[in-house]
């Protein structure tokens, strides 16, 4: 029988042994270091936060594994031989596989701070990363403030983490404007007033120059690079990205660079070597997308694509139209297709905010055509089937703004802006479109 | 803010500890005369209870209410014990004219109902003396108590939005010690409600003026239990209005919730009895409620002219029409989460424990075995309660209908919906009735799992598998489960709460009625990858 060894049980590794099981009674062997189960990433936060157990964030039960037959390893691998298909573990072990997937997602990224690796500073990432924290920040008599270095969706989650316990948190993001290569300037000024707003201190503009430790090599406090300024603090969350988590792959043979090199079948240079979800790199970027998504529905339709491959029907990753999600405090955001944070030439944008600052869409269309392109929405909920469909059949941003209440996803009896909106868009591009009433059938047809 | 809200802790835990203490105040006895009036009250054809009684309770000792609730219940034990011997006795003499002349005189009752109505003129003291006073120290303290510990929440809890902060790190809504004393509470509360009513007996005269201010009648423990649910889910409706405050669907369905449970479930039905009409909850569907079917309620409907007729055909109606109905056009949480009265208390002061519900594929077996059984229970029980009442035969095969009612009234009607039902919530969730017992949910859950409009939609591709649906999801639904998998949530035990959807924090999940095609739609690749794949795998 084909043994099928996938190194990672994230999203990825795991999609792709529920998908190759349910294809065919291949061999299958999961190995992680960091956890024996698998358990969503995502809700590390909410752990923290005591919204959830770590049980919790487990999506399948203990028993599903056995049940499936998908043996579960807890090893760290070491070093790959392609030649002889032989993983080596750590502790000294190895295994032997017919075919392999890399599946090892990303560790955080850290910059060469001095003072990077004192005790207290830590990133977000692994479930080690947690219970560093629980250590280090279980409350704000321990920790009495904490800095967070790194302006993206895991340093604001961080800083909301240590924010649930009333520990002063002091966020410093290098960019003029929260997460700003990103979000266009709207959703952007609407993020740094909700991190303000919501008493966490934060600082644009703004770079680390070192971490200082007191004489038990703690840390003690940060020097802010700008203003040479020192803020005494107890602990500092490293956020400013991810990197794939793949040194030991170094001298495997397999094809490197800032991932593992993978072709569209997802396959790297070594034969029956696979690599997907974080720790996978395309040699150039698939439409408009980047070569590294680390995002977590990449690794899930990676997942689900190269079961495809490995059960015989060679599939090419082929991924939809883009879309993502994040919740930002207390404001939820969605984008489906491309909102770019800079217009680019042939576009044009359409900014609708609510009085309230806490809500806001924002539309791209084409200048001439009047494609479609893409949209973010804060506080607003909208339909994904919706606009994947929209993006299929190349539908105008007339069409989209006629349709926006079948678009809608927010609960039922929520307050509804549409009208608010078509009308700020028609006064803004004089055009006279109307607002039709949500239909049940148009969400329903299929394309 | 703190202070406030510490400062009501405090004066909701002393008003709580006055109630409790109430129990064991007053004294209880009876003069002559007061006996008299009783025994002329109760027609009791024995001819020993009355100086039984008489020597148990006309004293001028000071009874406490378990003294006197001893000697009370030995009273009439005795009465029935001395017919017994006769009994006994003319059965060896086979002297059958006289042995079936005893039975007449025994009196039937649950002792502890029997000391109850005695004890309710027994008593002197606090509770029924200074009535309003011993008021405000119980039901007032703990109000006022209450609010000053829940409103602060506007500012404490910071914006609007989801704020499940510490909620397993709160040693009283984990599990933890406090979540165990809050379910010793329940337990023995309703234990003493259901078997021991005289045991809280001086409760009972705390709410004497506002029975008697609505249905004329002085109170009995029943009222005393309603006064009370509807106090609890005012003041825990306004903790969800605070907690809730940016969401519109949790506002309303509290709010309609709250209207319910105090003008139907309450004052209607008390108000019905001051007009000399049956006690009746119009909201109220078989088989919760399970004794609508009964021979003497339907004897007492049919007594009560054209009111009682109106009320047989409404209850039958509600059952065979517009419960269905409703739900295929709304779901069951037309029910469960906006009208019903257990909802009600679930939702309310059961909200702080949802997150307790076991998720586990072994507690949704178990649910499903129960909670039919239930229900073919209540449905079998209805069959021979119609057919004692329709033939006038006491048993059906050889079992007796009484029997049958009276293990339904004990094992479900207060052990399972009381007892356990309400008392679990700190320990398995707010729900435990509703998930497992309840047998109107069971066939509300038919329909809404077969014939009906109501969904809950994935939205996409979305999920993240986080699994702050499931944990919040009080039915135990591993709504994630669906989720992650792009697929509908259409389960027949859903109440449609809208707790999952709303603490979401990726926007997935949407409750809403549609077209019954493609509600239930089962994938395996979700939206967002490849068009041809998804074909491919979703059609197989
Ligand atoms: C706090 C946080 C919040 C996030 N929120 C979102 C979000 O809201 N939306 C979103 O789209 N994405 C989010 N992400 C990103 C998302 O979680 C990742 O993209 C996704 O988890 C990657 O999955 P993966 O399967 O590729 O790798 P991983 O989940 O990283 O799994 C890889 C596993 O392999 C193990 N491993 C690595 N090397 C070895 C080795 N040599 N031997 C043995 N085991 C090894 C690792 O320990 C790890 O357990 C978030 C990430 C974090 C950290
Ligand atoms: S699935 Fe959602 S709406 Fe239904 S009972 Fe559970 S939490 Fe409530
Ligand atoms: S809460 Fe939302 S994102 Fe999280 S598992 Fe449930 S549906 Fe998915």
């Amino acid at each position: 029988m084909e043994h099928i060894v996938i190194i990672g049980n994230g999203i990825s590794g795991v999609t792709a042994a529920r998908h190759i099981r349910k294809l065919s009674d291949k061999k299958i062997t999961i190995i992680s270091s960091e956890t024996e189960y698998f358990f969503s990433r995502t809700a590390l936060m909410y752990v923290y936060m005591g919204h959830m157990t770590f049980e919790h964030t487990q999506p399948y039960e203990n028993w599903f594994w056995k049940k499936n037959r998908i043996e579960l390893k807890k090893a760290f691998v070491k070093t790959v031989e392609t030649e002889n298909k032989t993983l080596h573990f750590a502790d000294g072990d190895s295994l032997t596989y017919d075919k392999l997937i890399i599946a090892t997602g990303s560790k955080p990224n850290k910059f060469g701070w001095p003072g990077q690796d004192l005790d207290g500073v830590m990133g977000m990432y692994h479930k080690q990363d947690l219970e560093n924290l629980e250590k280090y920040a279980p409350n704000n008599k321990v920790c009495k403030r904490a800095v967070i270095v790194g302006g993206g969706l895991i340093g604001i989650e961080m800083a909301e983490m240590l924010h649930s316990r009333h520990i002063p948190v002091t966020f410093l993001v290098r960019e003029n404007s929260f997460w700003n290569g990103v979000l266009p300037e709207g959703e952007s000024n609407m993020i740094n007033r909700e991190i303000l707003s919501s008493g966490i201190d934060l600082r644009l503009s703004t770079n680390l120059k070192e971490i200082v430790a007191d004489e038990n090599g703690n840390v003690k406090s940060v020097i802010i690079d700008e203003t040479g300024e020192e803020l005494p603090c107890n602990v500092v969350g490293l956020t400013a990205g991810v990197a794939p988590n793949i040194d030991f792959l170094r001298d495997s043979g397999i094809e490197i660079g800032r991932g593992v090199k993978v072709n569209r079948y997802l396959e790297t240079n070594v034969e029956d070597v696979y690599a997907i979800g974080d720790c996978a790199e395309q040699h150039e970027g698939i439409d408009q997308r980047r070569p590294i998504e680390a995002v977590w529905y990449t690794g899930r339709m990676m997942g689900e694509t190269l079961a495809q491959t490995i059960c015989d029907n060679k599939t090419q990753y082929k991924p939809g139209h883009w879309f993502n999600s994040a919740k930002f405090i207390d404001i939820e955001y969605q984008t489906y297709g491309w909102v770019w944070a800079q217009a680019k030439d042939h576009e044009s944008r359409f900014y609708w905010e609510h009085e309230d600052g806490k809500k806001c869409i924002h539309i791209n269309y084409d200048k001439t055509t009047r494609e479609f392109i893409g949209i973010n929405n804060f506080g607003i909920r909208m339909r994904h089937e919706f606009f994947d469909k929209v993006l299929n059949e190349k539908r105008t941003v007339d069409y989209v703004l006629e349709h926006l209440a079948d678009a809608n996803f927010d609960p039922e009896f929520y307050k509804l802006h549409e009208k608010e909106i078509v009308a700020k868009f028609n006064q803004e591009n004089n055009t006279n479109i109307q607002l039709k009433k949500k239909s049940w059938k148009r969400i329903f047809s299929k394309a | 803010m703190k202070a406030i809200k510490q400062t009501g802790l405090v004066l909701f835990l002393l008003g709580l500890a006055i109630f409790i203490g109430t129990i064991f105040t007053g004294s209880f006895s009876l003069k002559q005369a007061e006996l008299d009036t009783f025994l002329k009250e109760q027609n009791y054809k024995s001819e020993v209870i009355g100086e039984a009684l008489q020597k148990a309770v006309v004293t001028t000792n000071d009874l406490n209410i378990f003294q006197f609730s001893n000697a009370v219940r030995n009273a009439y034990a005795a009465s029935n014990n001395h017919y017994d011997n006769l009994i006994k006795k003319y059965d060896a003499e086979k002297n059958w004219d006289e042995k079936g002349k005893q039975f007449q005189y025994k009196i039937s009752g649950k002792p502890h109902s029997l000391s109850f109505s005695l004890a309710k003129s027994a008593g002197k003291g606090p509770a029924p003396d200074s009535t309003g006073l011993m008021w405000f120290l119980t039901f007032g303290l703990a109000i006022i108590g209450a609010l000053m510990y829940i409103v602060p929440d506007v500012i404490l809890l910071g914006k609007p939005g989801i704020k499940n902060n510490g909620v397993f790190l709160n040693a009283a809504t984990n599990r933890g010690w406090i979540g165990w004393f809050a379910f010793i509470f329940l337990v023995t509360f309703y234990i003493l409600l259901y078997f021991f009513p005289d045991y809280i007996v001086n409760w009972v005269y705390l709410v004497d003026p506002i029975s008697k201010s609505i249905s004329g009648n002085p109170a009995s423990q029943w009222f005393l239990y309603g006064f009370l649910y509807c106090t609890v889910m005012s003041v825990m409706a306004v903790r969800m209005y605070i907690k809730y405050r940016h969401n519109k669907y949790q506002i309303l369905r509290t709010t309609s919730v709250l209207f319910f449970q105090i003008v139907f479930a309450f004052l209607i039905p008390e108000i019905l009895v001051r007009f000399e009409k049956p006690w009746y909850d119009f909201k109220n569907a078989f088989p919760l409620d399970y004794d609508f079917f009964f021979k003497w309620n339907l004897e007492e409907l049919l007594a009560s002219g054209a009111f009682g007729l109106f009320i047989l055909v409404w209850g039958v109606v509600l059952t065979i029409i517009v419960v269905p109905v409703m739900v295929y056009f709304f779901g069951k949480r037309w029910y469960c989460s906006w009208v019903c009265g257990c909802g009600g208390l679930a939702e309310t002061l059961g909200d702080p424990y949802r997150q307790l519900s076991s998720k586990t594929l072994l507690s949704w077996r178990v649910e499903r075995i129960i909670i039919h059984s239930v229900l073919i229970f209540v449905l079998v029980m209805t069959g021979f309660a119609l057919y004692t009442f329709f033939s006038g035969e006491g048993q059906v095969l050889g079992i007796k209908t009484q029997t049958i009612q009276d293990i339904y009234g004990f094992l479900i009607g207060s052990i399972f919906a009381g007892v356990i039902g309400t008392g679990f919530y700190p320990i398995f969730g707010n729900r435990v009735w509703c998930r497992f017992g309840c047998p109107l949910a069971a066939y509300l859950g038919f329909v809404q799992r077969f014939k009906s409009r109501f969904r809950i939609t994935t939205n996409g591709g979305q999920c993240i598998s986080c699994g702050n649906c499931s944990t919040y999801c009080e039915q135990g639904i591993d709504v994630r489960a669906y989720a992650q998998k792009g697929e509908n949530i259409v389960r027949s035990s859903c109440v449609g709460c809208g707790v999952c959807s709303a603490v979401c924090p990726r926007g997935v999940l949407k409750l809403e009625n549609g077209p019954e095609e493609g509600r239930i739609n089962p994938t395996d690749v979700l939206l967002g990858n490849d068009v041809d794949l998804m074909d491919l795998v979703n059609k197989k």
